[in-house]
């Protein structure tokens, strides 16, 4: 397997906060990469720094490097639409428009210039076979998306990330405003989706890490503490401060 | 001695909605007393027939022409312009003293008397550019006021839509503008819709910067340039010079009922917009 992002000395600030602190890990292409840690350790702004979507906050600096496919998506040059293209994003709340299904699905679409109906038809019922979806929600293309159950509108989010056709696809907590059925209906999502995707995921669910990633990061106060293979991490910490995490003594 | 709850309870209940109540009762005074004044004489030939002998006799059909394409034309001014800074303000700038200053200068600008208004667009339209009185001085002047109102109630109606949406949106790769067009101003619409109503309900009721800036002519305009009088200014001058109390309250039974069915239109479809969308 190869890094499909390389993270190298990566320090943020919001304003004087420190928030990352030197941190150097790897997304491996076709995986799951997940990042575990107390609140406010830092994991989420770490996943917002993949597609840089912590450029919209006033008073954040970054400094290092986020290779991907070898190129610094942080170069004065790199273009930030079109490696949001390609590195898509789950939120934490399923977040829809106030639209219809079928008009959340083809946002992505419409917003990079394609107005075939029927090309984007297809993409549309594509995205949510991809996400599964598309059996429950074929007969109400046409109804609002915020009238779905909390668990489909999460899966209608991955179906519109689908549409654009991301290589990357990172999840902040995607699961957290879920039942555990739900979840468990996200999680086999995930474990199909890395077959043809690469995912990085934030959770605060250790059993959830544990459970579908192939490697693991565990951060404390904006620091990569430890970071391996999930198996690894979870078995045999290298280091103490993770043993007492998932262990349950701290955190 | 301590008031128990329960009896501060009611007395909030009955100082509250004894504020409810006499607001809306003194509402509905002014209008049933406007109406029960000027509805007797208010009928189709009143609206659309030319007045005759100053107004003391005839109908008052150019004021209602007069105050159908002010309005409109103050609002078709106003709206690209206040819409554009508000989201400029908000999505394109990032808060700093000069965003500041702006908007403190917007807020001056909203409360300063519309007569300055008047005086300044007679001063710069009228006769510095010489437009004259006539229609597009009074409609910029008109545009001039209500433009305060519409930057901050759009202001507020961008700041109100969720920042979840905007970043799905980038998350998607939609650049800053595509988010403005299709997640911001649709999701502000009707907050946008709100400012520009009141800007509409501002021009249809100012007499002071109209008469200073698009006259009082009576006669039907046959262009922009040329003067105008609105039903407001009509009121105004008829009950003013005693010229015709009757027909006074017939123009302004008219207003109430101009102002009424504007409001009432733009809610209805609001009201579809939104069912559309959602």
């Amino acid at each position: 397997m190869t890094n499909k992002i390389d993270i190298r000395d990566l320090d943020l600030f919001y304003g004087k906060f420190h928030a990352l602190k030197d941190v150097s890990m790897a997304v491996r292409q076709n995986g799951i990469t997940a990042l575990i840690g107390p609140s406010g350790c830092g994991k989420s702004t770490l996943l917002r720094c993949l597609n840089r979507m912590n450029d919209l906050i006033p008073g954040c600096r970054v400094s290092g490097s986020v290779a991907l496919d070898g190129r610094n998506i942080y170069a004065p040059d790199a273009e930030v639409a079109s490696l949001r293209k390609r590195v898509g994003m789950v939120f934490q709340r399923p977040n829809p428009f106030p639209l219809s299904v079928r008009d959340n699905v083809v946002y992505g679409l419409k917003v990079a210039g394609s107005h075939d109906r029927r090309q984007l038809a297809e993409t549309a019922e594509r995205s949510l076979r991809g996400a599964w979806l598309w059996d429950q929600v074929k007969d109400k293309l046409d109804a609002p998306a915020l009238g779905l159950p909390l668990d489909q509108q999460q899966r209608l989010c991955v179906a519109r990330l689908l549409a654009v056709q991301p290589e990357v696809i990172l999840m902040d907590e995607p699961c957290s405003a879920l039942d555990p059925i739900a979840t468990m209906k996200i999680e086999e999502l995930m474990l199909e989706l890395k077959r043809d995707y690469t995912i990085a995921i934030v959770t605060h669910n250790m059993q959830q890490a544990a459970r579908v990633s192939d490697f693991s990061g565990y951060m404390l106060l904006g620091e990569m503490v430890e970071f391996g293979e999930t198996n690894q991490v979870f078995t045999r910490p290298a280091d103490k401060r993770t043993e007492d995490y998932i262990t349950g003594r701290y955190g | 001695m301590r008031i128990l709850p329960k009896h501060t309870q009611r007395a909030a209940i009955a100082a509250l909605g004894g504020a409810t109540l006499l607001t809306l009762s003194l509402l509905v005074f002014i209008i049933v007393f406007v109406l029960e004044k000027g509805l007797p004489v208010l009928s189709l030939r009143f609206l659309f027939t030319n007045p005759q002998d100053m107004g003391r006799a005839g109908g008052i059909f150019p004021t209602l022409v007069g105050s159908v394409v002010l309005p409109l034309l103050a609002v078709a001014i106003a709206t690209p312009l206040g819409v554009g800074t508000a989201v400029y303000l908000t999505e394109y700038t990032r808060e700093s003293r000069l965003t500041r200053v702006i908007r403190f200068g917007t807020d001056c600008l909203a409360g300063i008397p519309s007569i300055i208004f008047g005086l300044f667009g007679f001063i710069f339209f009228v006769t510095t550019l010489r437009m004259g009185w006539s229609i597009i001085s009074g409609g910029l002047t008109l545009a001039f006021m209500i433009l305060p109102t519409i930057i901050r109630t759009t202001e507020e109606a961008v700041r109100a839509v969720p920042r979840a949406y905007r970043e799905v949106s980038y998350s998607l790769g939609a650049t800053r503008w595509q988010t403005v067009r299709r997640v911001i101003l649709p999701n502000a619409l009707p907050g946008i819709v709100t400012g520009v109503m009141l800007g509409v309900g501002r021009s249809i009721g100012e007499t002071a910067a109209v008469i200073f800036t698009a006259g009082s002519s009576l006669r039907l305009p046959s262009s922009v340039f040329d003067s105008t009088r609105t039903m407001a200014v009509h009121f105004y001058i008829l009950a003013r010079e005693g010229i015709s109390t009757e027909n006074a309250y017939g123009t302004a039974a008219a207003l109430v009922i101009a102002v009424l069915s504007v409001n009432l239109i733009a809610y209805w479809l609001m009201n579809r917009v939104m069912a559309r969308r959602s």
